[in-house]
Protein backbone atom coordinates (compact mmCIF):
# COMPACT_ATOMS: atom_id res chain seq x y z
CA UNK A 1 0.00 0.00 0.00
CA UNK A 2 1.53 3.33 -1.24
CA UNK A 3 1.23 6.31 1.68
CA UNK A 4 3.02 9.25 2.13
CA UNK A 5 6.06 7.57 3.64
CA UNK A 6 6.43 5.65 0.61
CA UNK A 7 9.66 5.75 -1.26
CA UNK A 8 9.90 7.79 -4.99
CA UNK A 9 10.95 4.27 -6.02
CA UNK A 10 7.76 2.55 -4.02
CA UNK A 11 5.33 4.76 -5.82
CA UNK A 12 6.88 4.49 -9.11
CA UNK A 13 6.49 0.61 -8.82
CA UNK A 14 2.81 1.53 -7.44
CA UNK A 15 2.06 3.63 -10.35
CA UNK A 16 3.49 0.84 -12.91
CA UNK A 17 1.60 -1.51 -11.61
CA UNK A 18 -1.90 0.38 -11.99
CA UNK A 19 -2.50 0.13 -7.97
CA UNK A 20 -2.54 4.29 -8.05
CA UNK A 21 -2.63 7.04 -10.39
CA UNK A 22 -0.54 10.35 -10.67
CA UNK A 23 -3.46 12.54 -9.61
CA UNK A 24 -4.75 10.66 -6.70
CA UNK A 25 -0.73 10.49 -5.25
CA UNK A 26 -0.68 14.64 -5.96
CA UNK A 27 -3.96 15.01 -4.17
CA UNK A 28 -2.67 12.74 -1.32
CA UNK A 29 0.90 15.29 -1.00
CA UNK A 30 -1.47 18.31 -1.26
CA UNK A 31 -3.57 17.17 1.32
CA UNK A 32 -0.67 16.67 3.66
CA UNK A 33 0.45 20.10 2.79
CA UNK A 34 -2.62 21.58 4.19
CA UNK A 35 -2.25 19.44 7.28
CA UNK A 36 1.13 20.40 8.03
CA UNK A 37 2.81 22.71 6.29
CA UNK A 38 1.12 25.84 8.50
CA UNK A 39 3.80 24.43 11.02
CA UNK A 40 6.77 23.73 8.46
CA UNK A 41 6.62 26.73 6.18
CA UNK A 42 8.56 24.82 3.45
CA UNK A 43 6.50 25.82 0.43
CA UNK A 44 6.74 29.51 -0.97
CA UNK A 45 4.08 28.57 -3.53
CA UNK A 46 1.68 25.57 -4.42
CA UNK A 47 1.19 25.36 -7.73
CA UNK A 48 -1.68 22.81 -7.58
CA UNK A 49 -3.62 23.61 -10.98
CA UNK A 50 -0.01 23.08 -12.95
CA UNK A 51 0.88 19.97 -10.76
CA UNK A 52 -2.45 17.98 -11.05
CA UNK A 53 -2.75 18.87 -14.93
CA UNK A 54 0.86 17.08 -15.39
CA UNK A 55 -0.28 14.77 -13.19
CA UNK A 56 -3.35 14.40 -15.21
CA UNK A 57 -1.22 13.71 -18.68
CA UNK A 58 1.22 11.35 -17.08
CA UNK A 59 -1.91 9.21 -16.00
CA UNK A 60 -3.31 9.80 -19.68
CA UNK A 61 -0.04 8.47 -21.41
CA UNK A 62 0.21 5.42 -18.97
CA UNK A 63 -2.89 4.58 -19.61
CA UNK A 64 -2.56 4.46 -23.23
CA UNK A 65 0.34 2.02 -22.48
CA UNK A 66 2.90 4.86 -23.92
CA UNK A 67 6.78 4.05 -22.25
CA UNK A 68 7.56 6.35 -19.15
CA UNK A 69 10.83 7.29 -17.28
CA UNK A 70 11.31 5.88 -13.83
CA UNK A 71 9.93 8.82 -12.07
CA UNK A 72 6.98 9.64 -14.63
CA UNK A 73 4.26 10.93 -12.05
CA UNK A 74 5.90 10.81 -8.83
CA UNK A 75 5.89 14.41 -6.92
CA UNK A 76 8.54 16.71 -6.07
CA UNK A 77 9.35 19.71 -4.52
CA UNK A 78 11.72 22.63 -6.09
CA UNK A 79 13.97 24.77 -4.51
CA UNK A 80 12.72 28.05 -5.17
CA UNK A 81 16.13 29.44 -6.69
CA UNK A 82 15.20 27.62 -10.12
CA UNK A 83 13.26 29.52 -13.00
CA UNK A 84 10.20 27.95 -13.81
CA UNK A 85 8.08 29.01 -16.38
CA UNK A 86 4.93 31.10 -15.42
CA UNK A 87 5.32 30.25 -11.45
CA UNK A 88 6.22 32.81 -9.01
CA UNK A 89 10.06 32.28 -8.64
CA UNK A 90 11.51 34.43 -5.47
CA UNK A 91 14.77 33.45 -4.07
CA UNK A 92 13.78 33.41 -0.84
CA UNK A 93 13.89 37.79 -1.90
CA UNK A 94 11.84 40.41 -1.68
CA UNK A 95 13.61 41.83 -4.61
CA UNK A 96 12.23 38.88 -6.65
CA UNK A 97 8.84 39.33 -5.16
CA UNK A 98 6.04 38.30 -7.72
CA UNK A 99 8.52 37.83 -10.45
CA UNK A 100 7.17 34.88 -12.94
CA UNK A 101 10.30 33.56 -15.41
CA UNK A 102 9.14 33.75 -18.87
CA UNK A 103 11.42 30.25 -19.29
CA UNK A 104 12.29 27.18 -18.04
CA UNK A 105 15.84 26.38 -16.29
CA UNK A 106 17.37 23.07 -17.80
CA UNK A 107 16.68 21.32 -14.48
CA UNK A 108 12.93 21.71 -14.80
CA UNK A 109 12.36 20.94 -18.25
CA UNK A 110 14.53 17.82 -17.73
CA UNK A 111 11.97 17.16 -14.86
CA UNK A 112 9.05 18.36 -17.21
CA UNK A 113 10.11 15.48 -19.81
CA UNK A 114 10.37 12.76 -17.59
CA UNK A 115 6.91 13.33 -16.03
CA UNK A 116 8.02 14.25 -12.74
CA UNK A 117 4.94 16.74 -10.94
CA UNK A 118 6.38 19.59 -9.44
CA UNK A 119 3.98 20.89 -6.62
CA UNK A 120 5.29 24.04 -5.47
CA UNK A 121 8.43 26.28 -5.03
CA UNK A 122 10.45 25.69 -1.60
CA UNK A 123 11.41 28.19 1.06
CA UNK A 124 15.39 28.72 1.30
CA UNK A 125 17.91 31.31 2.78
CA UNK A 126 17.76 34.81 0.59
CA UNK A 127 19.13 34.25 -2.71
CA UNK A 128 20.87 30.81 -1.10
CA UNK A 129 23.02 32.50 0.99
CA UNK A 130 22.63 31.18 4.78
CA UNK A 131 22.68 27.87 6.77
CA UNK A 132 19.42 28.11 8.48
CA UNK A 133 16.42 29.33 6.24
CA UNK A 134 16.45 32.09 8.78
CA UNK A 135 17.39 34.49 5.79
CA UNK A 136 14.11 34.04 3.79
CA UNK A 137 12.46 37.20 2.93
CA UNK A 138 8.93 34.94 3.64
CA UNK A 139 10.01 33.80 7.17
CA UNK A 140 11.75 30.44 8.23
CA UNK A 141 11.19 27.20 7.83
CA UNK A 142 10.80 25.10 10.78
CA UNK A 143 12.61 21.83 11.39
CA UNK A 144 9.98 18.53 11.15
CA UNK A 145 11.72 17.18 13.67
CA UNK A 146 11.14 19.62 16.54
CA UNK A 147 9.31 22.82 15.11
CA UNK A 148 10.99 24.97 17.40
CA UNK A 149 14.41 24.66 15.35
CA UNK A 150 16.40 25.46 12.06
CA UNK A 151 16.17 22.75 8.85
CA UNK A 152 19.15 23.65 7.77
CA UNK A 153 19.86 26.12 4.62
CA UNK A 154 19.90 27.30 2.37
CA UNK A 155 17.25 24.69 0.88
CA UNK A 156 15.64 24.00 4.45
CA UNK A 157 12.27 24.36 2.68
CA UNK A 158 13.52 21.56 0.36
CA UNK A 159 14.54 18.91 3.72
CA UNK A 160 11.77 19.60 5.49
CA UNK A 161 9.11 19.11 2.83
CA UNK A 162 11.01 15.39 2.43
CA UNK A 163 10.80 14.89 6.59
CA UNK A 164 7.29 16.06 7.05
CA UNK A 165 6.28 13.78 3.96
CA UNK A 166 5.19 16.73 1.85
CA UNK A 167 7.09 15.10 -0.84
CA UNK A 168 8.96 12.28 -1.56
CA UNK A 169 11.75 13.95 -3.65
CA UNK A 170 12.79 17.49 -4.22
CA UNK A 171 15.43 19.47 -6.00
CA UNK A 172 18.45 21.52 -3.79
CA UNK A 173 20.99 23.84 -4.60
CA UNK A 174 24.72 23.33 -2.90
CA UNK A 175 27.24 26.19 -2.78
CA UNK A 176 28.87 25.36 0.31
CA UNK A 177 26.84 22.86 1.52
CA UNK A 178 23.03 24.02 0.91
CA UNK A 179 22.16 20.80 -0.17
CA UNK A 180 24.14 18.47 2.32
CA UNK A 181 23.95 20.37 5.47
CA UNK A 182 19.54 20.19 5.39
CA UNK A 183 19.88 16.90 4.69
CA UNK A 184 22.19 16.11 7.35
CA UNK A 185 19.76 18.12 9.77
CA UNK A 186 17.06 16.36 8.88
CA UNK A 187 17.15 12.88 8.44
CA UNK A 188 17.14 13.13 4.37
CA UNK A 189 19.04 12.33 2.18
CA UNK A 190 20.98 15.20 -0.03
CA UNK A 191 23.73 15.11 -3.32
CA UNK A 192 25.48 17.40 -4.54
CA UNK A 193 26.47 16.30 -7.99
CA UNK A 194 30.17 16.92 -9.42
CA UNK A 195 30.56 20.26 -10.56
CA UNK A 196 29.14 20.45 -14.20
CA UNK A 197 27.39 16.96 -13.62
CA UNK A 198 23.76 19.04 -13.79
CA UNK A 199 23.36 22.24 -15.75
CA UNK A 200 23.09 25.58 -14.59
CA UNK A 201 20.91 27.12 -16.87
CA UNK A 202 17.96 29.09 -15.20
CA UNK A 203 19.81 28.49 -11.61
CA UNK A 204 19.58 32.31 -10.31
CA UNK A 205 23.41 32.47 -9.86
CA UNK A 206 24.81 33.32 -6.45
CA UNK A 207 28.50 31.85 -6.77
CA UNK A 208 28.98 30.61 -10.55
CA UNK A 209 32.15 28.74 -9.74
CA UNK A 210 30.54 26.53 -6.45
CA UNK A 211 26.75 26.65 -7.33
CA UNK A 212 25.37 22.84 -8.51
CA UNK A 213 21.65 21.94 -8.10
CA UNK A 214 21.33 17.93 -6.95
CA UNK A 215 18.41 15.57 -5.77
CA UNK A 216 16.84 15.55 -2.59
CA UNK A 217 15.17 12.41 -0.92
CA UNK A 218 14.53 10.04 1.99
CA UNK A 219 16.62 7.16 0.32
CA UNK A 220 19.89 6.77 -1.37
CA UNK A 221 17.94 4.66 -4.17
CA UNK A 222 15.79 8.13 -4.55
CA UNK A 223 18.20 10.33 -4.66
CA UNK A 224 19.86 8.25 -7.58
CA UNK A 225 16.45 8.14 -9.91
CA UNK A 226 16.52 12.04 -9.85
CA UNK A 227 19.86 12.50 -10.45
CA UNK A 228 19.74 10.59 -13.65
CA UNK A 229 16.66 12.42 -14.52
CA UNK A 230 18.46 15.98 -14.22
CA UNK A 231 22.21 15.46 -14.93
CA UNK A 232 23.62 15.29 -18.45
CA UNK A 233 25.59 17.65 -20.52
CA UNK A 234 23.59 20.79 -21.97
CA UNK A 235 25.09 23.33 -24.12
CA UNK A 236 23.17 26.28 -22.68
CA UNK A 237 25.41 25.73 -19.40
CA UNK A 238 29.13 26.45 -20.96
CA UNK A 239 30.44 25.09 -17.59
CA UNK A 240 28.62 22.25 -17.86
CA UNK A 241 30.67 18.82 -18.61
CA UNK A 242 30.11 16.24 -21.84
CA UNK A 243 30.40 13.26 -20.78
CA UNK A 244 28.21 10.00 -19.99
CA UNK A 245 26.42 10.62 -16.29
CA UNK A 246 28.03 8.11 -13.93
CA UNK A 247 25.65 5.34 -13.60
CA UNK A 248 24.24 6.41 -9.96
CA UNK A 249 21.22 4.02 -9.96
CA UNK A 250 23.15 1.12 -10.98
CA UNK A 251 25.35 2.22 -7.80
CA UNK A 252 22.82 2.93 -5.40
CA UNK A 253 21.50 -0.78 -6.25
CA UNK A 254 24.64 -2.61 -5.89
CA UNK A 255 25.17 -2.73 -1.70
CA UNK A 256 28.76 -3.53 -1.62
CA UNK A 257 31.80 -2.27 -0.47
CA UNK A 258 33.74 -5.08 -0.15
CA UNK A 259 37.43 -4.42 -0.72
CA UNK A 260 36.79 -0.67 -0.91
CA UNK A 261 39.09 2.03 0.85
CA UNK A 262 37.06 4.37 2.76
CA UNK A 263 39.38 7.66 3.52
CA UNK A 264 38.29 9.18 6.89
CA UNK A 265 39.56 13.07 6.89
CA UNK A 266 41.09 14.08 9.76
CA UNK A 267 40.74 17.39 9.66
CA UNK A 268 36.89 17.03 9.44
CA UNK A 269 36.34 15.41 13.24
CA UNK A 270 37.46 16.52 16.39
CA UNK A 271 37.23 19.89 17.84
CA UNK A 272 33.94 22.08 16.86
CA UNK A 273 32.07 18.93 16.64
CA UNK A 274 29.39 17.86 19.11
CA UNK A 275 30.23 14.36 20.73
CA UNK A 276 27.07 13.20 19.58
CA UNK A 277 27.60 13.89 15.94
CA UNK A 278 31.21 11.86 16.55
CA UNK A 279 29.75 9.07 17.76
CA UNK A 280 26.84 8.33 15.42
CA UNK A 281 29.75 8.86 12.54
CA UNK A 282 32.23 6.28 13.97
CA UNK A 283 28.37 4.05 14.28
CA UNK A 284 28.76 4.62 10.29
CA UNK A 285 32.02 4.00 9.48
CA UNK A 286 32.10 0.58 12.01
CA UNK A 287 28.72 -0.20 9.97
CA UNK A 288 31.03 0.29 6.90
CA UNK A 289 33.90 -2.04 8.03
CA UNK A 290 31.16 -4.56 8.88
CA UNK A 291 30.65 -4.66 5.49
CA UNK A 292 33.88 -5.28 4.06
CA UNK A 293 35.41 -1.89 3.75
CA UNK A 294 39.02 -0.39 5.04
CA UNK A 295 39.34 2.51 6.54
CA UNK A 296 42.40 4.92 6.09
CA UNK A 297 43.09 7.89 7.50
CA UNK A 298 43.57 10.47 5.46
CA UNK A 299 45.25 14.24 5.80
CA UNK A 300 44.14 17.05 4.18
CA UNK A 301 45.91 19.76 5.90
CA UNK A 302 44.70 23.16 3.99
CA UNK A 303 41.16 21.97 4.60
CA UNK A 304 41.49 24.34 7.77
CA UNK A 305 41.46 27.44 6.00
CA UNK A 306 38.78 26.34 3.34
CA UNK A 307 35.95 28.37 5.32
CA UNK A 308 38.27 31.09 5.14
CA UNK A 309 38.72 30.98 1.16
CA UNK A 310 35.10 30.41 0.49
CA UNK A 311 33.78 33.53 2.53
CA UNK A 312 36.09 34.98 0.04
CA UNK A 313 35.25 33.61 -3.17
CA UNK A 314 31.78 33.38 -2.53
CA UNK A 315 30.97 36.98 -1.98
CA UNK A 316 32.88 38.13 -4.36
CA UNK A 317 31.36 36.04 -6.77
CA UNK A 318 27.67 37.36 -5.33
CA UNK A 319 28.78 40.67 -5.65
CA UNK A 320 28.98 40.39 -9.33
CA UNK A 321 26.28 37.86 -9.85
CA UNK A 322 23.74 39.84 -7.80
CA UNK A 323 24.45 43.26 -9.61
CA UNK A 324 22.08 41.93 -12.35
CA UNK A 325 19.75 43.21 -9.69
CA UNK A 326 19.71 46.52 -11.22
CA UNK A 327 15.58 47.63 -11.47
CA UNK A 328 15.27 47.41 -14.67
CA UNK A 329 14.55 44.49 -16.08
CA UNK A 330 13.05 42.16 -13.88
CA UNK A 331 12.40 42.05 -9.62
CA UNK A 332 10.75 45.31 -7.76
CA UNK A 333 11.69 48.79 -8.31
CA UNK A 334 11.82 50.96 -5.41
CA UNK A 335 11.24 54.97 -5.32
CA UNK A 336 10.99 56.10 -9.10
CA UNK A 337 9.03 59.31 -8.25
CA UNK A 338 10.30 60.56 -12.38
CA UNK A 339 12.63 63.03 -10.74
CA UNK A 340 15.26 60.32 -9.24
CA UNK A 341 18.18 59.10 -11.20
CA UNK A 342 18.44 55.33 -12.68
CA UNK A 343 21.08 55.17 -10.03
CA UNK A 344 19.49 56.34 -7.28
CA UNK A 345 16.24 54.34 -8.26
CA UNK A 346 19.18 51.36 -8.07
CA UNK A 347 20.25 52.17 -4.52
CA UNK A 348 16.50 52.79 -3.20
CA UNK A 349 16.13 49.50 -4.74
CA UNK A 350 18.73 47.45 -3.26
CA UNK A 351 18.93 49.02 0.11
CA UNK A 352 14.95 47.35 -0.07
CA UNK A 353 15.55 44.37 -1.67
CA UNK A 354 17.97 42.60 -0.34
CA UNK A 355 18.30 41.55 3.22
CA UNK A 356 20.98 41.94 5.47
CA UNK A 357 22.70 39.06 4.83
CA UNK A 358 23.20 39.37 1.20
CA UNK A 359 24.25 43.15 1.88
CA UNK A 360 26.99 41.81 4.19
CA UNK A 361 28.07 39.34 1.64
CA UNK A 362 27.91 42.03 -1.49
CA UNK A 363 30.08 44.48 0.92
CA UNK A 364 32.38 41.80 1.63
CA UNK A 365 33.00 40.82 -1.73
CA UNK A 366 33.20 44.25 -3.56
CA UNK A 367 36.04 44.96 -0.99
CA UNK A 368 37.81 41.86 -1.60
CA UNK A 369 37.45 42.47 -5.35
CA UNK A 370 38.92 46.35 -4.91
CA UNK A 371 41.54 47.01 -6.17
CA UNK A 372 44.65 47.43 -3.52
CA UNK A 373 42.86 44.56 -1.72
CA UNK A 374 42.52 41.92 -4.38
CA UNK A 375 45.82 40.07 -4.29
CA UNK A 376 45.81 39.89 -0.37
CA UNK A 377 41.77 38.82 -0.14
CA UNK A 378 40.32 37.18 -3.80
CA UNK A 379 43.57 36.12 -5.39
CA UNK A 380 45.02 34.27 -2.01
CA UNK A 381 41.75 32.58 -1.68
CA UNK A 382 42.12 31.53 -5.29
CA UNK A 383 46.04 29.61 -4.40
CA UNK A 384 44.03 28.40 -0.81
CA UNK A 385 41.63 26.90 -3.94
CA UNK A 386 44.50 25.05 -5.86
CA UNK A 387 45.69 23.82 -2.60
CA UNK A 388 42.55 22.08 -1.45
CA UNK A 389 42.16 20.45 -4.95
CA UNK A 390 45.86 18.89 -4.45
CA UNK A 391 45.03 17.07 -1.00
CA UNK A 392 41.81 15.55 -2.59
CA UNK A 393 44.06 14.73 -5.29
CA UNK A 394 46.53 13.03 -2.55
CA UNK A 395 43.78 11.87 -0.34
CA UNK A 396 42.03 10.05 -3.31
CA UNK A 397 45.19 8.61 -4.36
CA UNK A 398 44.72 6.51 -1.10
CA UNK A 399 41.09 6.29 -0.62
CA UNK A 400 38.20 5.52 -3.34
CA UNK A 401 35.89 7.58 -1.59
CA UNK A 402 36.22 9.87 1.84
CA UNK A 403 33.85 10.50 4.60
CA UNK A 404 33.04 12.89 7.62
CA UNK A 405 30.11 14.07 9.47
CA UNK A 406 28.15 15.94 7.25
CA UNK A 407 27.70 19.74 9.97
CA UNK A 408 29.31 19.88 12.93
CA UNK A 409 26.04 19.85 14.83
CA UNK A 410 22.75 19.05 15.28
CA UNK A 411 19.64 21.49 14.41
CA UNK A 412 20.14 24.67 16.49
CA UNK A 413 17.70 26.66 17.63
CA UNK A 414 15.46 29.38 15.23
CA UNK A 415 17.21 32.60 16.06
CA UNK A 416 20.22 31.15 18.00
CA UNK A 417 22.94 32.42 15.55
CA UNK A 418 21.22 34.86 13.39
CA UNK A 419 23.37 37.88 15.04
CA UNK A 420 26.12 35.87 14.64
CA UNK A 421 27.48 35.56 10.91
CA UNK A 422 30.85 34.05 11.94
CA UNK A 423 29.09 31.10 14.35
CA UNK A 424 26.79 30.18 11.28
CA UNK A 425 29.37 30.07 8.81
CA UNK A 426 30.88 26.86 11.07
CA UNK A 427 27.78 25.25 10.03
CA UNK A 428 29.50 24.73 6.35
CA UNK A 429 32.87 23.86 7.64
CA UNK A 430 32.58 19.97 6.56
CA UNK A 431 30.93 20.63 3.31
CA UNK A 432 32.56 23.73 1.99
CA UNK A 433 36.16 21.98 0.73
CA UNK A 434 33.66 19.69 -1.83
CA UNK A 435 32.61 22.93 -3.61
CA UNK A 436 35.94 24.36 -3.73
CA UNK A 437 37.05 21.20 -5.70
CA UNK A 438 34.11 20.73 -7.42
CA UNK A 439 34.05 16.99 -6.59
CA UNK A 440 30.48 15.15 -5.61
CA UNK A 441 29.30 14.75 -1.60
CA UNK A 442 26.31 12.83 -0.50
CA UNK A 443 25.04 12.99 3.25
CA UNK A 444 22.85 10.62 4.54
CA UNK A 445 20.95 9.95 7.88
CA UNK A 446 23.74 7.79 10.44
CA UNK A 447 21.32 8.36 13.50
CA UNK A 448 20.32 10.54 16.15
CA UNK A 449 22.60 12.18 18.59
CA UNK A 450 22.19 10.72 22.14
CA UNK A 451 22.47 14.50 23.27
CA UNK A 452 19.16 15.63 21.66
CA UNK A 453 18.04 12.49 19.66
CA UNK A 454 18.14 14.77 16.41
CA UNK A 455 19.30 13.40 13.35
CA UNK A 456 23.21 13.46 12.53
CA UNK A 457 24.44 13.85 8.78
CA UNK A 458 27.07 10.98 7.89
CA UNK A 459 28.81 13.19 4.46
CA UNK A 460 30.69 11.06 1.70
CA UNK A 461 32.71 12.31 -1.17
CA UNK A 462 33.47 10.86 -4.33
CA UNK A 463 36.42 11.91 -6.99
CA UNK A 464 35.08 14.45 -9.55
CA UNK A 465 32.32 12.72 -12.36
CA UNK A 466 32.66 9.64 -9.92
CA UNK A 467 29.18 10.01 -8.31
CA UNK A 468 28.59 6.48 -8.78
CA UNK A 469 31.46 5.86 -5.96
CA UNK A 470 29.17 8.01 -3.16
CA UNK A 471 26.14 6.00 -4.25
CA UNK A 472 27.93 2.72 -4.08
CA UNK A 473 29.16 3.60 -0.21
CA UNK A 474 25.68 5.46 0.74
CA UNK A 475 23.49 2.66 -0.68
CA UNK A 476 25.12 -0.15 1.63
CA UNK A 477 25.84 1.75 4.51
CA UNK A 478 21.88 3.19 4.48
CA UNK A 479 20.92 -0.74 3.71
CA UNK A 480 23.47 -1.95 6.99
CA UNK A 481 21.86 0.72 9.27
CA UNK A 482 18.17 0.16 8.25
CA UNK A 483 19.54 -3.30 8.89
CA UNK A 484 20.59 -2.37 12.71
CA UNK A 485 17.64 0.34 13.36
CA UNK A 486 14.71 -2.12 11.83
CA UNK A 487 12.88 0.81 10.38
CA UNK A 488 13.43 3.94 9.07
CA UNK A 489 15.00 7.00 11.09
CA UNK A 490 11.98 9.25 10.13
CA UNK A 491 9.67 7.07 11.97
CA UNK A 492 11.44 8.57 14.54
CA UNK A 493 10.42 12.17 14.03
CA UNK A 494 8.26 12.70 17.32
CA UNK A 495 5.97 15.89 15.74
CA UNK A 496 4.78 15.16 12.45
CA UNK A 497 4.94 11.20 11.95
CA UNK A 498 2.56 10.26 13.91
CA UNK A 499 -0.15 12.56 12.37
CA UNK B 1 42.94 48.04 14.86
CA UNK B 2 40.33 47.98 12.25
CA UNK B 3 40.66 46.81 9.28
CA UNK B 4 38.02 48.74 7.51
CA UNK B 5 36.34 51.62 8.79
CA UNK B 6 32.65 53.32 8.44
CA UNK B 7 33.36 55.18 5.67
CA UNK B 8 34.89 52.50 3.79
CA UNK B 9 31.61 50.87 3.88
CA UNK B 10 30.23 53.60 2.83
CA UNK B 11 32.52 53.66 -0.44
CA UNK B 12 31.71 50.34 -0.72
CA UNK B 13 27.93 50.28 -0.58
CA UNK B 14 28.70 52.81 -3.09
CA UNK B 15 30.25 51.07 -5.66
CA UNK B 16 28.00 48.28 -4.95
CA UNK B 17 25.03 50.90 -5.37
CA UNK B 18 22.97 50.09 -2.03
CA UNK B 19 21.90 52.55 -0.31
CA UNK B 20 22.64 52.62 3.63
CA UNK B 21 21.58 54.43 6.65
CA UNK B 22 23.75 55.21 9.08
CA UNK B 23 22.86 52.62 11.68
CA UNK B 24 23.57 49.89 8.88
CA UNK B 25 26.93 51.51 8.19
CA UNK B 26 27.80 51.28 12.14
CA UNK B 27 26.57 47.84 12.23
CA UNK B 28 28.65 46.53 8.94
CA UNK B 29 31.79 48.28 9.78
CA UNK B 30 32.10 46.46 12.91
CA UNK B 31 30.98 42.90 11.12
CA UNK B 32 33.02 43.33 8.43
CA UNK B 33 35.85 43.72 10.44
CA UNK B 34 35.53 40.30 12.47
CA UNK B 35 34.93 38.91 9.16
CA UNK B 36 37.76 40.30 7.50
CA UNK B 37 40.03 39.26 10.55
CA UNK B 38 39.36 35.76 10.12
CA UNK B 39 39.11 35.26 6.21
CA UNK B 40 42.51 37.22 6.31
CA UNK B 41 44.27 33.79 7.20
CA UNK B 42 44.04 32.69 4.06
CA UNK B 43 47.08 34.55 3.18
CA UNK B 44 48.85 32.48 5.40
CA UNK B 45 49.25 29.61 2.87
CA UNK B 46 48.85 31.36 -0.19
CA UNK B 47 52.43 31.25 -1.01
CA UNK B 48 53.75 32.91 -4.05
CA UNK B 49 54.42 29.67 -6.10
CA UNK B 50 50.94 28.65 -5.68
CA UNK B 51 48.61 28.77 -8.85
CA UNK B 52 45.71 30.42 -8.25
CA UNK B 53 41.95 28.55 -9.55
CA UNK B 54 39.40 30.19 -10.63
CA UNK B 55 37.01 27.18 -11.34
CA UNK B 56 37.04 23.86 -10.54
CA UNK B 57 37.14 22.51 -13.83
CA UNK B 58 39.30 23.05 -17.13
CA UNK B 59 37.15 24.66 -19.52
CA UNK B 60 37.51 27.53 -21.68
CA UNK B 61 36.22 29.40 -24.83
CA UNK B 62 33.20 26.81 -24.95
CA UNK B 63 31.28 28.29 -28.82
CA UNK B 64 28.03 27.22 -30.23
CA UNK B 65 27.10 26.84 -34.29
CA UNK B 66 26.29 30.52 -35.34
CA UNK B 67 22.70 29.98 -35.95
CA UNK B 68 19.25 31.80 -35.70
CA UNK B 69 17.51 29.61 -32.81
CA UNK B 70 13.95 30.04 -30.78
CA UNK B 71 14.01 32.36 -28.28
CA UNK B 72 12.17 34.88 -25.85
CA UNK B 73 9.59 37.15 -27.92
CA UNK B 74 9.69 40.85 -26.55
CA UNK B 75 6.63 40.59 -24.66
CA UNK B 76 8.30 37.55 -23.00
CA UNK B 77 11.69 38.83 -22.62
CA UNK B 78 9.55 42.14 -20.94
CA UNK B 79 7.08 40.39 -19.15
CA UNK B 80 8.79 41.41 -15.24
CA UNK B 81 10.03 44.76 -16.35
CA UNK B 82 8.87 46.98 -13.92
CA UNK B 83 7.62 49.69 -16.32
CA UNK B 84 7.77 49.34 -20.10
CA UNK B 85 7.42 51.36 -23.17
CA UNK B 86 7.18 50.32 -26.94
CA UNK B 87 8.70 47.02 -26.34
CA UNK B 88 11.60 48.73 -24.33
CA UNK B 89 12.41 48.44 -20.80
CA UNK B 90 11.66 51.49 -19.17
CA UNK B 91 13.87 53.18 -17.27
CA UNK B 92 14.69 56.47 -15.04
CA UNK B 93 16.97 58.67 -16.48
CA UNK B 94 20.16 58.03 -16.90
CA UNK B 95 22.04 61.29 -17.75
CA UNK B 96 20.78 63.89 -15.61
CA UNK B 97 18.27 66.65 -16.43
CA UNK B 98 17.52 66.94 -20.28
Amino acid sequence: MTSIKSSAADMAAALAAGTTTSVELTQLHYDRIAQVDEEVHAFLYLDKEGALEQAAAVDAKRQSGEELGPLAGIPLALKDVLAQKGVPTTCGSKMLEGWRPPYDATVVTRLKEAGVVILGKTNMDEFAMGSSTENSAYGPTHNPWDLTRIPGGSGGGSAAALAAFEAPLAIGTDTGGSIRQPAAVTGTVGVKPTYGGVSRYGLIAFSSSLDQAGPCARTVLDAALLHEVIAGHDERDSTSINAPVPQVVKAAKKLDVKGMKIGVVRELQGEGFQAGVLERFHDGLDALVSAGAELVEVSCPTFDYALAAYYLIAPSECSSNLARFDSMRYGIRVGDNGERSAEEVMKLTRHEGFGPEVKRRIILGTYALSSGYYDAYYGSAQKVRTLLMRDFAAAFAQADVLVSPTAPTTAFKIGEQVDDPLAMYLNDIATIPVNMAGIGGMSLPCGLASEDGLPVGFQIMSPAMRDDLMYQVGGTLEAALLAKWGAPILDKAPVLAAR
Amino acid sequence: MSAISRDDVAHLAKLARISMSDAELDHLAQEMDLILGAVARVQEVAASDVPPTSHPIPVNNIVREDVVRPSLTPQEALSGAPAQSEDRFKVPQILGEE
